[in-house]
């Protein structure tokens, strides 16, 4: 069993071999002609304005905290299907229990509307943004994923 | 275990690396190649007989051509993320069994690099590591496209995990092992004792999980160059490039053999004992093995080059809304077969 793990070890170090030397031959291989220009980030040609490093759209992070609590849902279901023949039908009920349970959950942020992509398009959203509307104004200069259409998002019930 | 152990280990660990290493450069060859047919071109045929020599010069220009790491990158992060994203892909090969038992001077070698108990669990979790190398990549690069390219790809990647993960729990419920020697051998005897005739709904979910965990069309949003440029990998250049690139060769490699494992008995010949027939059936079985894999990699190059790519919210809504609660009941018709049969 632990020779097994040794193994896996080996794999990693050969691992490490495999991208280091190419890295390293390539130091010494290719030519290092730097400039300035050279050097700038890419922006389809122009010089870069701002930096990369902004506020990016909450779905991404509401995609993640979904996630991880399907994630440990998965990740207990392991285990329990690995005994799963030998504890028979009391196994299958307590995790149907808990199972009916995570689906509860998942039906709450459906109809909330957290598993739409799209939020504002067609009848203005469903669930809790049902209060968004598209507002027409002014593009900013770095704007990350959504704002590009020219316009922005407010919720009506509070501006 | 002794001294020779020890060697036999270290030649299968490097016949495993050679294997995938060669099969990387196949399928960079093969995808340029049937592209082209599919799209009435020839592809490249200029470099040795037929062009197979291709990657092999495409690698050399990678290594001549001049590293090019920006100023505005935080550097640590930008060198870390190709290597996070290689390694792990390199090293998910190390549990697949490729082929029954072979005896050689009176000693069995076993045709798998590390037969570990948790097989399924340590995919899933390389699989998993695999995404800090992509965010890394995104965010370290200070450059808009791989910012959202890398936020794209993992929330992609994240999404599409836990259907994966759940249509996998399903073939542990039937077997009743982590290992992939067992899964392997519960689904030896006749041909309908492959999982994909016992589990056809995971394994259609498995499926697509796989495209889009290997960031593949339909779902190559990560890097769809007509918005994104070049995705999370716009701003590397030469060898780190040339890194996510086999990456991405490496993890379609490792996922369609796990996508045999799982589900078309891994190196087992239906209606064939492989056991019974000695070295031969260990020869015969690796082969089985390779033919299958190969399939899947040539469904990988053909499902490219004929779909278009799914737009953004379609793929979410497919994750979400389709996937996960047809998973979930599959987990449920299965436990309750089983509980019905037993």
């Amino acid at each position: 069993m632990y020779t097994n793990f040794g193994t896996v070890f080996i794999f990693v170090i050969i691992g490490i071999i495999l991208v280091a030397f190419p890295l390293l031959l390539q130091r010494i291989l290719a030519p290092s002609r730097k400039t300035p220009d050279k050097l700038t980030t890419y922006e389809c040609g122009e010089d870069a304005v701002g930096g990369a490093w902004i506020q990016f759209n909450i779905r991404f992070y509401v995609v993640a905290l979904i996630f991880i609590i399907f994630d440990v849902e998965v990740i207990l279901l392991f285990p329990w299907a690995v005994v799963y023949k030998e504890l028979g039908l009391f196994a299958f009920v307590e995790m149907m229990i808990f199972l009916a349970i995570l689906s509860v959950g998942l039906i709450y942020i459906w109809r909330k509307g957290d598993l739409d992509w799209v939020k504002y398009s067609v009848p203005y959203g469903r669930g809790r943004y049902k209060k968004l509307k598209i507002v027409p104004k002014q593009v900013p200069a770095v704007v990350a994923e959504i704002g590009d259409r020219g316009s922005t998002i407010v919720d009506v019930t509070t501006s | 275990m002794d001294l020779i152990d020890f060697i036999i280990i270290c030649i299968k660990v490097v016949l495993v690396f050679a294997a995938t290493m060669l099969a990387v450069m196949g399928m960079i060859y093969a995808e340029r190649r049937i592209s082209a047919f599919i799209q009435n071109r020839l592809g490249p045929n200029r470099v040795g007989p037929k062009g197979l020599f291709q990657p092999l010069a495409d690698g050399l220009k990678f290594l001549m051509k001049e590293d090019i790491i920006p100023t505005a990158v935080n550097k640590p992060l930008y060198l870390l993320a190709p290597a996070m994203l290689l390694i792990p892909a390199l090293m998910t090969f190390a549990v697949i069994p490729f082929g029954s038992s072979l005896t050689l001077f009176g000693r069995q070698i076993s045709l798998q690099v590390a037969n570990i108990n948790i097989g399924v669990l340590y995919i899933l979790a390389l699989t998993s590591v695999g995404v800090y190398g992509i965010v890394l990549a995104g965010w370290s690069s200070n450059s808009k496209y791989p910012l959202l390219g890398g936020l794209r790809s993992s929330a992609q990647l994240i999404s599409y995990e836990l259907s994966m993960g759940l249509a996998i729990v399903a073939i542990v419920l039937m077997t009743g092992s982590l290992r992939l020697n067992d899964i392997v051998s519960s689904q030896q005897g006749h041909l309908f004792s492959w999982y994909v005739f016992k589990q056809p709904l995971a394994f259609l979910i498995f499926l697509i999980a796989v495209y889009a965990e290997t960031n593949r069309l339909p779902f190559d949003l990560a890097e769809a160059e007509q918005e994104l440029v070049g995705g999370y990998h716009t701003e590397y250049s030469s060898m780190k490039f040339a890194m996510f690139f086999m990456a991405e060769y490496a993890n379609m490699i490792t996922a369609a053999a796990f996508t045999v494992t799982l589900f078309f008995g891994g190196w087992d010949i239906p209606f064939v004992d492989e056991a019974a027939m000695g070295n031969w059936g260990a020869l015969l079985s690796g082969i089985a093995f390779i033919l299958k894999t190969a399939f899947f990699l040539f469904l990988y190059i053909w499902v490219r080059w004929t779909f278009p790519r799914f737009r953004y919210d379609q793929l979410m809504n497919l994750g979400w809304k389709v996937m996960l609660p047809l998973a979930l009941l599959n987990i449920f018709i299965t436990g309750g077969i089983l509980t019905i049969i037993s």
